[in-house]
């Protein structure tokens, strides 16, 4: 067990992390994510309200769905990135970081005063009454059937219901941190160990827990950013890799903190990258520094280690603009000595997300 | 952890020694000599053989790279001659005696998990020309050495 962002949470329960991550993706993990913070913003203005704070085209979202956003500051840097869901019109559902949930809320507080004080209807409500399941992999879907009446294979990727499960009322959004088809599940806390134990037992010991270390492990091979490692308050979504989570609407119009910053990086392109790396030796680790051919210094890894599924190390981490192309062939240094690594797209594994065909 | 008490038994009955009935306590082995950062040496006349415990390997988790030093390299006692990578951590070797290094296990770099899965055979990481066998006194007998490792487990 290790303390992480204020809870103690284990880094692997019985299995290693090997065994968990390979598991994932064959069988299926469940995390015990209760740490993350979940809050609804409601009211006839929180949809404008929460699009002065992030990237995304709220306003565009059918309800039941949600997406990837990024909470920016006001030099276009991230604040933190989260899974939002527009409910209704009238209720947008959210989960932040747990690392960043006194820095996420003191932020939508300040804005949300302000807002009000012009005589915007927004409130929110922070949901520490329920805890956060993740369920992800193969067996995700066919496992949590049984316990609910609602018909799943109905609930794509990206999309939100509230809905029975195992006998209590849980928020259920189609999305994850590994790659894998998956949910995660906002559970009211007094039934989460009973739905925790219902979706193993249901899974016949296929599915079993896994901790902070194969969750570390499944995210990188998916490509997916930890916040803190591979976005900071000095990074943009550009030079993340997220100009997808741009809305449209917003690059032209812009209304998010530090808009003027990310719109002239949509325009001349951002000086920095993220990229992914294959490397031979020993794994790359954040702050190893990344050279070209010749020695010198064009970039710095944010985040790498042994991926369990394609057994070979994988790493992400920004390089100059123009040196970024994948196949681009780099020497990383891990403790002084430099190994041949060379850029490659991620994400890593591919991706299994539940889509309509 | 069943399978990894069925391994130990094995080799606890193989090699005649106990083990600790509690919980799952690491395996010591008698006739080898250990160092506080918990490396194992067997020593044969001027020669000896290294790798990590048991509880080391136990504690570090899967280890997906081990860095192996080159051929002739002098090697001091306590000083890092390389390093074992798991998946979630680095952690650096240090030479229990010192000597010049004779041998390295090269079927490491394609098997870094023979770290994990025989500690003390397969797993075995060099092997050095002893410079100075006297040193070797300065080292933990198998006793003392659970002892160690109990204790600081139980700082945790």
């Amino acid at each position: 067990m290790v303390p992480f962002a204020g809870w103690s949470m284990p880094i692997q329960y019985k299995d290693s992390i090997i065994d968990s991550t390979v598991n994932c993706r064959v069988n299926g993990s469940l995390f015990d994510v209760a740490h993350m913070c979940g809050l609804s913003l409601k009211g006839k203005d929180c949809v404008p309200f929460l699009e002065t704070l992030v990237v995304a085209d709220v306003a565009g979202l059918a309800p039941g769905t949600g997406s990837l956003t990024v909470f920016t500051n006001e030099k276009g840097g991230a604040i933190d990135d989260s899974v939002i869901t527009k409910v209704t019109d009238e209720h947008i559902y959210l989960v932040v970081n747990a690392g960043c949930r006194d820095k996420d809320l003191a932020h939508i507080e300040e804005h949300m005063k302000a807002f009000k004080s012009k005589g915007g209807d927004v409130s929110w409500h922070i949901h520490d009454e329920r805890s956060l399941l993740a369920l992800q992999g193969p067996l995700a879907a066919p496992v949590l059937q049984h316990l609910t009446k609602e018909d799943l294979s109905k609930l794509y990727f990206g999309q939100f219901q509230i809905l029975d499960i195992n006998g209590s009322t849980c928020f259920l959004t189609r999305t994850g941190y590994t790659g894998e088809d998956g949910f995660e599940i906002s559970v009211p806390s007094e039934h989460a160990v009973d739905l925790a134990k219902a979706i193993l037992e249901k899974s016949e010991g296929k599915v079993r827990l896994t901790g902070l270390g194969a969750r570390d492990s499944l995210r990188l091979e998916a490509g997916l950013c930890l916040y803190g490692n591979d976005m900071e308050q000095h990074i943009t979504p550009v030079e993340a890799g997220l100009t997808w989570a741009i809305g449209k609407r917003r690059r032209a119009e812009g209304g998010f903190l530090g808009a003027d910053v990310i719109l002239k990086q949509l325009q001349d392109g951002p000086t920095i990258r993220r990229v992914g790396f294959f490397s031979s030796g020993p794994p790359a680790r954040s702050h190893s520094e990344v050279h070209d051919e010749n020695g010198n210094k064009i970039g710095e890894i944010t985040s790498g280690g042994f991926s369990p599924n394609l057994k070979k190390n994988v790493a992400m981490g920004y390089v100059k603009s123009g040196q970024h192309k994948n196949g681009t062939k780099v020497k990383i240094l891990v403790r002084g000595k430099p190994y041949e690594g060379n850029i490659t797209k991620m994400p890593f594994v591919a991706t299994k997300y539940y889509k309509p065909s | 952890m069943a399978a990894r008490f069925l391994w130990a038994s094995r080799v606890a009955s193989h090699l005649r020694i106990s083990i600790a009935q509690r919980g799952f306590a690491s395996v010591v082995l008698k006739d080898l000599k250990y160092a506080e950062s918990h490396e194992w040496v067997k020593i044969d006349g001027n020669k000896a053989t290294f790798g990590i415990t048991d509880h080391a390997q136990d504690h570090l988790g899967d280890v997906v790279y081990v860095e192996l030093p080159d051929l002739g390299r002098s090697v001091s006692q306590g000083e890092s001659f390389g390093a074992v990578e798991s998946v979630k951590a680095t952690s650096d070797i240090n030479s229990p005696v010192s000597g010049k290094v004779v041998e390295v296990n090269e079927v490491l770099s394609e098997s870094p998990g023979l770290v994990n899965t025989s500690p003390y055979e397969d797993g075995w990481i060099i092997k050095v020309e002893l410079s100075d066998a006297e040193e070797a006194k300065k080292l933990m007998d198998s006793d003392k050495y659970s002892k160690f490792c109990e204790e600081e487990d139980a700082k945790h």
